[in-house]
């Protein structure tokens, strides 16, 4: 078992650069999930490491190994496909089995281990079945037992769970992280679903664009999220961002409205006076009296979720006017509130940043100024 | 149609009926014909009731052929039409997946230019490039020989043509797969390609069969030995005989064994044929 190097790794077709130079570590054991919006290139990286696209520029390791000119079976790797790709005229004892016939092992070596893994992925019942008899679930069951079997050096998932309805994407999420966790095997896991993302990965890749946004762990990458993209990203409802300025001691923050905003706790060097886009997630915003507002909401939609009310609405200036705002439903700010909290369309909410909740950004680059 | 009304009913089976007999009528008058002897065909009134000559018939043509046609049996006549035909269909099939298998997962130069000529030759029948083909299959001295019958025919565009069509509904991640379970280019398309086409195989099995059952002008072109007649020119020459009145109730009787071999196949193959057919699901 061992860890996957990819370093600088470039893509390109024809004139089209559709991956700027990623470089990601994934240590030995760990599941590391690229998310990002589609056209984001996280599968075409995935399938330069899986070897079934060439690498432009760059280098895959696994093992140690530089693996760019080898075909895919001589790399170790065993990859999950969004739709399975399961072979549909065999029984699910000859999918899980094909590989392993074909790497030439005995026959009884071949039953002890499918035995091994359908054991472990409850399918000894199943083995007789064709692919067609089995239901979505089973089928992704069947993937991975297929991947199981070759006791290789890394997975790779492809998406594995877009293909399922809701309740068992979240079964079988659960299912792929014990399953990883008990057999230790280095992983990287594509998705867009960002809660798919959250709960599975040691640590988490965020891409946009081409480039790798953020490279940290679940939390951090919430909390101190490198860029406005990941920001808006990674959260739901997305990051509310408004334009302010910096102060000139770099702890200071003022709404371009002039509203000021509760300075920062630690200052932000060598950035004052600076405009720069101040980022708040809706969960970040109180209900407060309203001398001591900072925010004022003029409410719109009202989601009530049971445990939370989500608000949306527009961001109003001290004369009442509309601000801006660049939020999940576009100029709107949304707020998570409290589910008992009362409120209608039409109210006007008081509200303020919980402390050391603001993340400010650079207004040009979109990078992150500093951690608050 | 979920309606079920019985006048409807009774005039669905009626048209259905109606449709049977106008498919079956000349069936049954060659049946009629190849039981009678040759005078009752000459009256001019073609006789509705089968006569009694069925066996005698039927035992000479399979023996011994008709004299005055060269005298070729027609037990040879079917035997040789079904080996070209049998060729002709696992020719064309072996040759067209191959090919097609070649255009849908290879990168090669000019892969859409060989797709397209190949395309092209569908507008082309047999016909159409006779002379040039006779030619070549004369220099290679292949003349009278279940090559040269065959050989000729065994490129078919529309099969390839068919088959890329239904690799192309394969999705890609299959072969992707494949080629990560270590499976070579010749092993996926013998352990998942072949498999997934069998129902498709045999729906091109069974046209093509018909195809090389019917062919006429080719092997009336390349064959002059009696021993290499096939059963669609045998007919004709039967018909054809000169200077004496053609019997028609031996042209009939060859006309019905002529009809039987396709007929088995379609038969044998019926199930995996309309399945190939219709089939979308995978």
């Amino acid at each position: 078992m061992a860890g996957i190097g990819i370093r600088d790794v470039v893509k390109r077709y024809g004139d089209t650069k559709v991956i700027h130079g990623v470089s990601i570590d994934v240590a030995d054991g760990e599941l590391i999930v690229i998310v990002g919006p589609s056209g984001c290139g996280k599968s075409t990286l995935l399938r330069m490491v899986a070897g079934l696209e060439d690498i432009t520029g760059g280098e895959v390791s696994i093992d140690g190994r530089v693996v760019n000119r080898l075909e895919p079976k001589d790399r170790n790797i065993a990859m999950v496909f969004q739709n399975y790709a399961l072979y549909p005229h065999m029984s699910v004892y000859d999918n899980m089995a094909y590989g392993l016939k074909i790497a030439g092992l005995s026959k009884e070596a071949i039953r002890a281990r499918v035995d091994k893994a359908a054991t472990m992925l409850q399918l000894q019942p199943y083995l007789d079945r064709k692919p067609r008899q089995l239901s979505g679930g089973q089928r992704q069951r069947v993937a991975m037992g297929r991947c199981i079997v070759r006791e290789p050096a890394a997975f790779l998932f492809d998406e594995p769970l877009s293909n399922l309805d809701a309740k068992l994407r979240v079964q079988m999420r659960l299912e792929i992280r014990q399953l990883q966790r008990s057999l230790g095997t280095t992983s990287l896991y594509v998705t867009h679903d960002q809660v798919e993302a959250m709960t599975l990965a040691d640590r988490l890749v965020v891409m946009n664009a081409g480039v790798a946004e953020q490279i940290d762990t679940p939390m951090n990458v919430y909390l101190h999220p490198a860029t406005t993209f990941v920001a808006g990203f990674i959260g739901s409802p997305a990051m509310n961002f408004m334009p302010g300025r910096l102060g000139a001691d770099g702890r200071a923050v003022t709404l371009d409205t002039g509203a000021p905003l509760r300075a920062l706790p630690e200052p932000i060097a060598g950035h004052g006076e600076k405009a720069v886009t101040i980022g708040v997630r809706p969960e970040h915003l109180t209900l407060v009296g309203s001398e001591a507002a900072e925010l004022t909401l003029r409410v719109g939609v009202v989601e009530t979720l049971g445990a939370d009310t989500l608000v949306h609405g527009a961001l109003l200036d001290k004369g009442q006017a509309v601000v801006p705002v660049a939020g999940e439903g576009g100029e709107v700010l949304a707020a998570r509130l409290p589910g008992n909290v009362a409120v209608r369309e039409g109210d006007t909410l008081p509200l303020r940043v919980v402390e050391g909740a603001l993340h400010v950004f650079d207004r040009e680059t979109g990078r992150r100024l500093a951690d608050v | 149609m979920v309606e079920n009304r019985p006048v409807l009913t009774i005039l669905r089976h009626l048209v259905l009926g109606l449709g049977v007999v106008i498919v079956l009528f000349p069936v049954w008058v060659a049946f009629v014909a190849s039981t009678h002897p040759q005078a009752a065909l000459m009256s001019g009134a073609a006789p509705l009731l089968p006569g009694d000559r069925l066996v005698e018939n039927y035992s000479r043509l399979l023996a011994s052929g008709m004299s005055q046609a060269g005298g070729t049996p027609v037990g040879l006549m079917l035997l040789n039409s079904f080996i070209m035909a049998l060729l002709i269909a696992t020719g064309k099939i072996a040759v067209s997946l191959v090919s097609a298998f070649a255009i849908v997962y290879f990168r090669f130069p000019f892969r859409m230019v060989a797709f397209w000529i190949i395309f092209l030759t569908l507008m082309l029948p047999v016909e159409v490039r006779i002379l040039p083909t006779f030619e070549v299959i004369a220099d290679l001295g292949m003349l009278n020989s279940y090559a040269g019958l065959t050989i000729p025919l065994v490129a078919s565009a529309t099969a390839t043509f068919l088959f890329r069509q239904f690799y192309l509904t394969i999705p890609d991640e299959l072969a992707e797969a494949a080629r990560m379970d270590g499976a070579g280019p010749m092993r996926f398309f013998r352990d998942i390609l072949l498999p997934l086409s069998r129902t498709n195989i045999a729906a091109i099995f069974v046209i093509m069969f018909l195809f090389g059952w019917n062919q006429y002008l080719w092997p009336l072109i390349v064959t002059t030995d009696e021993s290499y007649t096939t059963i669609v020119m045998g007919i004709y020459r039967m018909v054809n005989v000169s200077d004496e009145q053609p019997q028609w109730h031996l042209v009939m009787a060859t006309a019905m064994l002529a009809l039987l071999p396709p007929v088995v196949v379609i038969l044998v193959m019926q199930r995996l044929f309309v399945k190939g057919l219709v089939e979308t699901e995978k």
